[in-house]
């Protein structure tokens, strides 16, 4: 192969631009106050865990970190649960329309958030659901919807339709043959849109700042959002805090790398 | 059965996106003294320069953050598309950014800049402190700074649709070319450009339409600033509306939003996409 050296090039420049700016924040996170502040900046760090200890205990990281827990979890949870039985009647019933609801389904995936934020904003008022998570969830629910419904709609299609059809001879309702046949054989498909609604959720900053605005409440990205010291910007406590926030995220990419690329595209291009 | 999934959307996506066009057309303090102003706060948009400014920035940041990731996803869909060993772990490295959230890309990039302890002064001047700078403080060096978070944030999502584009070519038909002795170059610019069309411009539709969302880069790195500079639409809506309280104007500001970026959208998918189709049918 006589492209073989670009070919390397090209993967350390990849790699190595997609991995060092963080790396050097994850080398920023075992540093010391004095190395921190250090000009010029020095590389390495002398693996002290006083930025962790102090982003735990100081600036009760774990809070944060169970609030995203909660809203990610419940999330992705209720997002699958309603997206499941939609997706398979998109993919599997005879319904008028259907390609409407699926093109519909895209357009308001693409819905700039502030354009809803106003009224959203408002309703949750109405209920009570501002600085609640299941106003949070509400909301993150209809706009992970439409990804999870595409995803799984994909997946519903390529399963062989046969395997329901003798079911139905065998007397099974359409729920039994969604719940008892196509379920267990959708599994790789529902995961995939669990992880894409996880991290969805995870990551989101707009709505989280806007419907919770009591500390006791928000989630990972708005307290890493509105990290404040009381005199000088505490990177390293910021640094230590993005870690813990992303390695969740970066253990779900190298477990599941695979799932995550084919669910992005085929809620992308496979329509 | 579609019934749950289509009530969510429709009362938290479809009833307030036309609930805003609605609130757009009256007064902003709501009570007794809200009253119907039609299009008024529309014609007072036209006049503000602020959001001239800011329209202006957020058009700059969606063309060149599009363009560039566009480029960049490209370069690194052709390098995972290869078959080498270890090929899992490079897409994975490769996927890691677009995972990590954007508020902590944000400030990982905001120290990587900052003007004393950041890597990339010491990377470009070493121990010439005094060389050292203030890269967000300056107006052009900030709105560039919220481009390259956003190109290493999101260029391998980029990357992930044009190889799937790249997947869908038939082997068969790069070994015909080699067999006419078509180079490397020739491969690539006369059968793998004219058939990877279709993915670019699905890649190019949704960075377009995610770099108009902007706004968690812009709130941790700049605030808007210094001065207007990176004052994206989405940012000066969120402050009219959520700071000032001013629900008829910054309603008027998110629908304008949505209205620019559908007919930027609608604009690529008629220009590209209709040249695409003569194409094939020719």
């Amino acid at each position: 192969m006589t492209h073989r050296p670009v070919l390397l090039g090209g993967i350390f420049l990849a790699v190595l631009g997609s991995l060092c700016p963080f790396l050097w924040f994850i080398l920023t996170s075992f540093k010391s106050q004095i190395l921190v502040e250090a000009i010029p900046p020095t590389w390495w760090p002398d693996g002290s865990l006083v930025f962790y200890a102090s982003a735990l205990f100081e600036h009760r990281l774990l809070h944060y970190v169970r609030n995203s827990v909660i809203v990610a979890g419940s999330t992705t949870v209720i997002a699958l649960v309603v997206a499941t039985p939609a997706a398979y009647a998109l993919a599997r019933l005879r319904l008028p329309g259907k390609t409407w609801v699926l093109g519909g389904l895209l357009c308001v995936a693409m819905f700039p958030p502030i354009v809803i934020a106003g009224p959203v904003w408002q309703i949750l008022e109405r209920l009570g659901g501002l600085n609640t998570h299941w106003g949070l969830v509400l909301p993150y629910v209809s706009l992970t919807l439409p990804l999870a419904v595409w995803i799984l709609t994909t997946f519903f299609h390529e399963l062989p339709v046969e395997l329901e059809e003798a079911a139905r001879i065998d007397g099974c309702t359409t729920w039994q043959a969604l719940y008892k046949i196509m379920l267990p054989l959708a599994t790789p498909g529902l995961f995939t849109a669990a992880i894409l609604t996880f991290i969805y959720a995870w990551n989101e900053f707009f709505f989280a700042l806007l419907i919770l605005t009591d500390p006791e409440r928000q989630t990972l990205p708005v307290g890493i959002a509105l990290f404040q010291g009381e005199f000088i910007m505490p990177w390293g406590e910021i640094a230590a805090a993005s870690v813990i926030a992303t390695l969740p995220l970066i253990i779900l990419v190298l477990l599941f790398q695979r799932g995550i690329i084919n669910g992005l595209s085929a809620g992308a291009v496979k329509g | 059965m579609a019934f749950p999934a289509l009530t969510f959307v429709a009362v938290f996506s479809l009833y307030p996106a036309m609930d805003s066009f609605l609130l757009s057309l009256y007064s902003d303090f709501p009570g007794p003294e809200r009253s119907f102003v039609g299009f008024g706060h529309y014609a007072e948009l036209l006049q503000d320069p602020v959001a001239h400014q800011a329209f202006i920035v957020t058009l700059g940041f969606v063309l060149l953050s599009t363009t560039l990731e566009l480029l960049m996803g490209t370069g690194i869909a052709l390098v995972v598309h290869e078959r080498f060993k270890g090929r899992g772990w490079v897409r994975a490295a490769v996927l890691i950014p677009w995972a990590i959230p954007t508020v902590v890309a944000s400030q990982m990039w905001r120290f990587l800049l900052n003007d004393q302890y950041g890597a990339i002064n010491a990377i470009l001047f070493g121990d010439r402190v005094d060389a050292y700078v203030p890269w967000l403080a300056d107006p052009w060096m900030a709105f560039g700074a919220i481009i390259l978070a956003d190109v290493w944030k999101t260029s391998s999502f980029a990357g992930l649709l044009v190889l799937a584009g790249l997947q869908v070519i038939p082997e068969e038909t790069y070994d015909a070319a080699r067999v006419d002795g078509a180079t490397a170059w020739q491969r690539f610019r006369h059968i793998t450009l004219p058939l990877l069309k279709p993915a670019l411009l699905t890649a190019l539709l949704f960075r377009t339409i995610d770099a108009f969302r902007v706004f968690d880069l812009v709130f941790v790195m700049t605030q808007g600033g210094p001065g207007d500079a990176t004052q994206v639409i989405q940012f000066y809506g969120y402050k009219t509306l959520f700071t000032e309280g001013r629900v008829g104007y910054g309603t008027t500001i998110s629908v304008t939003v949505f209205v620019a970026m559908a007919i930027l959208s609608l604009f690529y998918v008629r220009t590209v996409g209709s040249k695409l189709l003569q194409r094939e049918s020719a």
